[in-house]
């Protein structure tokens, strides 16, 4: 005993203390997981100890530990042992501890109630103190439910340190437990009153919250506050009794009448900014009941707070101001030259708040003004996210409630002229739809618009220089839309033509070149119909032979749609020209093909269509198409909401209200889209190329690739498993890739081991997930790749994973500068080159052309293999021609078989290993397996690394090794039960877990 | 109510981090890196509010640390600056002329303040002096590291 004394107190001197490890770790900066991962395993021999003050310095660590975001749920009974310490100095670093490391889920929290109530009712108020701090941290409903009396008890404490404590605890136990609230809401209320100012406080805060949860069951309570309002100096309780009144006032008029007075007194007298600004908040809530000179007063100390030079309340001020802005639009527009001037601010959150403010001002008047002034503002402004708010804001002022405050339309054309000079923007989309918009609706100003946009057209090189990332070509296609539609009004419909049929063209994305076609018909006839009108016919046959000369160009696009319209017309003309060359006279006809007017229609104009009777809207006309392919058939259109996808239904079984709530959606979405009527199916089909416009589809892929590892495995067998595997994969991957899911399970990577023992050497299925989630995407991605990656696992010995990865480039882009990174594990680490940081990328040493892929090996090294595990990583690269970013996350799936390899062993050996008695049991039943038992040996051996060591009758041992030496031995019997034994349990648990996946996939 | 309180430093490293309602250790990890990203981002001259999700979050720069409270989006951010210039002043008249290293070294500490001083997201304490004399006499029960170590173990 005494030995043991002593040698703890030795010990002692030696052990890290906060201080040494805090040290230690800024001395670690290089290696410092490492250095960490050493110092977890001296805590947890500290923490074996029985000593409880080496115990709680463990604990103090440990709590810094997590901090820095390592996982120290394993010490949570240690934490308990602390917290139960009957000496304050441990107490008080275990319950910090727990309350920085419990959560609800926590379980060993249920051992604590008992300790904490002990805790709570000790004499020391210090101890009780950090009792109720914990508590406020982690109380579970539980805790809450058996401690609700204790702490309710506490409320009336003698020491105002525990009561106000208490006071404020109840609140979480209120939330946790509401049936404590009835008891104890008169003591609470009580402590509104209690002689110590901390305690009325709290129970203010207390009282606050709650009736901001619920305010008309606090409305009672009202005369206390307004008592309490007068009377306090304190001006944080000041703002939470104001606050509590705006939750108060709008279920009771009559209270901001008597309101009012206190609040104008406290706004003119305060000195206070924070007090103010929560008074003018709350005139402003409960504006609706009081006068306008009060509005006027706060809109003049909100316009102290704006000119003030410090940003906080310039932002609060205008952020106040939004706010009145709704109901007294007049007062707040007198300051426009202020909100103005905002737009100038340094701070970008501060002119977007002024943007916000703007959209309100405008007037019929002041629109041109105000617009103007954005417009300067947009050729200054840098950054584009802010330039980008700017166009979205313009755009959103003019049009808001159906073009209002609009007088002059040519402006307005012009004014979305003028914006798509803006570089680098991605709304083109945006400015598109309201070209087509005021060219659909507003008949008088078609001359000008159709002007504009032939110029548009025919300068469209300047937009395209570099458009392709940038999106604003988006305009291209309303402008050649409007030109075609409108082509009546074209002062020179040949030179549009021309444009339109430029070989440039033929670089713009898909669903434009599209439109080009299509328009250039109808200008094809519109032209034909001059030049037949007034001479010899000559001219028109030129005509013709231009298309003829130019449309092949089209016929040969990737884009199908193109491709198709371009050889329809193609075949159009050429007739058109057999005809012309007899002389006869086609312009008419050729007319009558894009006849009929466009109307402009109202947005509920289809509720007055009334349904015919025993027509059903919701029934399928055919049969739902299959799930897989719904996706990928989905037509997309720019200018609908990207909602479109989501509201298709899915099912024919659905309820009388899912089909309500569908029908109102619907008639939403035609109410929002202008073109609703118009929405021709071609127009909608053209955009079924650029799919991935706003949205790239979760890429999931699912490979499992082969290891190249020595064994010997009997290799007839191997060789049909593998026939039969990839036949399974050619199906599957047909039917994946439609959805844009990949799942490979490919042996296309088998090689040859030169090794002597092995002849056929492919061992499975190192589970490999490449997850990408969703791409983060501003501009408008047409070039966007998806990459898909192939990855090949390979094993060495020791620690080390080799993991051979295979870059697809699927997209038509060329990728460069590809990085490949793993966010590291505690146990996992991709080796990365001497001197760079621990989240440095590793560069892909090639690039792709499109189509082609590459394969690149990436060494990691493993620490423990008991566990799988999942790495996260990302792939950046960036497409040519576009310098953007561009990334794709994937997981990378270490199973424990990866870490097995197919080992030999003779009978004799695997006898004496079974005998040594150094091993571990374990069994696992595989249920609802039904193949012959060589087959479902074949299996586990080529699934799970193993290799058959002697096989009777009705069952056989099979053996395999991990690359850290352990054995693994299992015994399969026909009765599909495996009974396994190994020197590491974990491990073989985690081995037997996958072995029954494999099995219950089949 | 108040929801979280980070203090990182102009690295991003994490310095304390307290949280007032109960999260789960991947959702807190991932507010951390959203909030030092978003926080380090700002511009100089900018104002101190950024809105996050449904919270508004307040930060301030003090020397190398930054300060960063998320509170209820009707809070009001002015009071919300105070409780972090207030709990800064704690610091300092705790530490005397606290800078980021005592904070590291004694994270313990800035704990033990900041719990005498806000309690599950509310304030309980408005007077330094009070807060003050709380800490120094749980200091007084709370024994030494030195006294720790000539005792003997049992």
């Amino acid at each position: 005993m005494a030995l043991k004394i002593v040698k703890g107190s030795i010990d002692r001197m030696f052990d890290k203390n906060l201080q040494d490890l805090v040290r230690g770790i800024r001395n670690h900066k290089e290696d410092e997981a490492k250095y960490i991962s050493t110092c977890i395993d001296e805590i947890k021999q500290e923490l074996k100890q029985d000593n409880i003050a080496v115990k709680a310095n463990a604990v103090c660590k440990l709590t810094y530990l997590q901090m820095l975001g390592y996982d120290v749920s394993w010490a949570a009974f240690n934490i308990v042992e602390v917290m139960s310490s009957s000496k304050f100095t441990y107490k008080r670093i275990g319950y910090l501890a727990a309350s920085q490391c419990f959560h609800e889920s926590t379980d060993v929290i249920m051992l604590t109630t008992n300790q904490i109530r002990k805790d709570l009712s000790s004499p020391n108020q210090y101890d009780t103190g950090v009792a109720l701090t914990g508590l406020s941290c982690f109380v579970t409903p539980d805790l809450a439910r058996d401690l609700a009396n204790d702490i309710m008890t506490l409320m009336s404490h003698t020491k105002p340190y525990i009561r106000k404590k208490a006071v404020l605890i109840m609140y979480k136990v209120f939330l946790k437990y509401p049936e404590s609230l009835r008891p104890a809401f008169p003591r609470l209320k009580e402590k509104l009153e209690d002689p110590d100012p901390g305690v009325q406080s709290a129970a203010v805060n207390v009282i606050c919250e709650l009736a901001r949860r619920n305010p008309k069951n606090y409305l009672s309570l009202a005369p206390l506050f307004f008592k309490l309002m007068t009377s306090s100096t304190n001006n944080w309780v000041l703002i939470k009794i104001i606050k509590l009144f705006g939750a108060l006032t709008p279920l009771e008029p009559r209270l901001g009448k008597k309101l009012i007075e206190p609040l104008t007194n406290l706004i003119h007298s305060t000195s206070a900014m924070s007090l103010l600004y929560e008074c003018v908040n709350t005139v402003i809530a409960g504006q609706y009941c009081c006068s306008l000179g009060s509005v006027v007063l706060c809109v003049q100390k909100l316009r102290i707070l704006i000119e003030d030079s410090d940003q906080n309340l310039k932002y609060l001020g205008l952020l106040a101001m939004s706010k009145i802005l709704k109901t007294h639009p007049k007062s707040v527009q007198s300051h426009k030259d202020l909100i103005l001037q905002c737009l100038d601010d340094k701070d970008e959150s501060i002119r977007l708040r002024a943007l916000d403010l703007l959209y309100g001002m405008v007037s019929k008047k002041n629109l041109m003004e105000i617009v103007k002034k954005l417009m300067l503002h947009v050729d200054k402004a840098e950054g584009t996210t802010y330039r980008d708010e700017l166009l979205t804001k313009i755009i959103d002022i003019c049009c808001q409630s159906n073009y209002q405050y609009i007088t002059n339309f040519e402006w307005y054309i012009s004014i979305l002229v003028e914006l798509t000079r803006l570089e680098g923007t991605r709304h083109g989309h945006l400015i598109a739809s309201q070209m087509l918009d005021v060219a659909i609706r507003v008949k008088a100003i078609r001359v000008f618009a159709v002007a504009q946009m032939a110029t548009l057209l025919d300068n469209a090189h300047l937009l395209t220089g570099n458009m392709q990332r940038n999106g604003i070509c988006e305009v291209l296609y309303a402008a050649a839309w409007i030109c075609g539609e409108f082509s009546e009004h074209l002062e020179n419909p040949m030179q549009t033509l021309e444009a339109m049929l430029r070989p440039k063209v033929a670089t713009l994305p898909g669903h434009i070149q599209a439109v080009y076609v299509q328009n250039a018909a109808k200008l094809f006839a519109t032209v034909l119909k001059s030049q037949e009108g007034n001479t010899d016919g000559t001219a028109a046959q030129e005509t013709s032979q231009l298309m003829i000369e130019r449309l092949p160009l089209f016929v040969q696009s990737a884009n199908l749609e193109v491709q198709e319209r371009a050889s329809c017309i193609l075949q159009l003309v050429k007739y058109i020209q057999k005809l012309q060359q007899k002389d006869v006279e086609v312009a008419e006809e050729v007319s009558a093909l894009f006849a009929g007017e466009l109307n402009p229609v109202a947005p509920k104009a289809q509720k007055k269509v009334p349904v015919p009777e025993g027509l059903d809207l919701d029934a399928w006309i055919n049969e739902p198409p299959s799930e897989s392919e719904s996706e990928d058939e989905q037509p997309k259109a720019i200018f609908t909401k990207e909602e479109h996808k989501h509201s298709r239904p899915r099912h024919t079984e659905v309820d009388e209200k899912e089909l309500a709530k569908r029908r109102e959606a619907r008639k939403q979405e035609q109410a929002n889209n202008p073109f609703y009527i118009k929405a021709s199916p071609s127009s909608q089909k053209v955009y079924q190329e650029s799919t991935g416009v706003e949205h790239i589809p979760v890429v999931q892929i699912d490979l499992s690739v082969p290891l190249k590892v020595p064994g010997l495995p009997m290799s007839d067998q191997y060789v049909k498993l593998e026939e039969e595997r990839r036949q399974k994969q050619r199906v599957e991957k047909k039917k994946k890739e439609k959805k844009k899911r990949k799942e490979k399970h490919s042996g296309r990577g088998k090689k040859r081991d030169s090794g002597p023992e092995s002849e056929e050497d492919i061992t499975p299925a190192h589970m490999v997930d490449i997850v990408t989630e969703e791409m983060p995407e501003n501009a408008l991605p047409i070039h966007t790749p998806i990459t898909v990656c192939d990855i090949q696992g390979n094993l060495q010995d020791g620690s080390q994973v080799v993991v051979s990865v295979i870059f697809e480039n699927k997209c038509d882009g060329f990728l460069k500068s590809m990085e490949f990174n793993v966010l590291d594990s505690l146990n996992a680490k991709l080796q990365r080159p001497e001197g760079s940081g621990p989240h440095d990328g590793l560069t892909v040493p090639f690039q792709l052309p499109p189509g082609v892929s590459n394969e690149a090996r990436f060494v990691f090294t493993v620490q423990s293999i008991v566990m799988p595990q999942k790495l996260k990583g990302t792939l950046t690269f960036i497409v040519k021609d576009s310098s953007t970013h561009e990334k794709l996350d994937f997981k990378l799936h270490f199973t424990c078989t990866s870490y097995l390899i197919t080992t030999p062993c003779y009978s004799d050996a695997f006898a004496k290993l079974l005998e040594s008695g150094d091993l571990k049991c374990s069994s696992v039943r595989l249920e609802g397996v039904s193949m012959p038992f060589h087959h479902l040996l074949a299996r586990i051996c080529f699934h799970h690394h193993f290799s058959v060591v002697e096989r009777i009758d009705s069952c056989s041992s099979m053996y395999s090794r991990s690359i850290q030496g352990h054995h693994v031995c299992l015994l399969v019997k026909t009765t599909v039960s495996i009974d396994a034994k190994c020197d590491e349990p974990t491990l073989l648990g985690n081995v037997l877990d996958e072995i029954k996946q494999t099995f219950s996939q089949c | 109510m108040m929801r979280f309180l980070l203090l990182f430093s102009r690295q991003g490293k994490l310095r304390l981090q307290k949280w007032f309602t109960p999260i789960s250790e991947r959702e807190k990890k991932k507010i951390i890196r959203d909030m030092t990203s978003m926080v380090l981002a700002r511009q100089p001259r900018s104002c101190n509010f950024l809105h996050w999700k449904d919270l508004k979050i307040i930060y301030k720069r003090y020397a190398s640390l930054y300060f960063c409270l998320a509170v209820d989006n009707q809070e009001n951010e002015l009071l919300a600056l105070e409780v972090i210039h207030r709990y800064v002043e704690l610091l300092d008249k705790y530490f005397g002329n606290v800078c980021e290293l005592d904070i590291i070294f004694n994270f313990e500490k800035a704990y033990f303040i900041l719990d005498e001083f806000l309690i599950g997201g509310e304030i309980q304490e408005t007077s330094k002096q009070v807060v003050n004399r709380c800490i120094e006499s749980s200091d007084m029960l709370q024994e030494t590291m030195e006294e720790y170590m000539s005792k003997p173990a049992f």
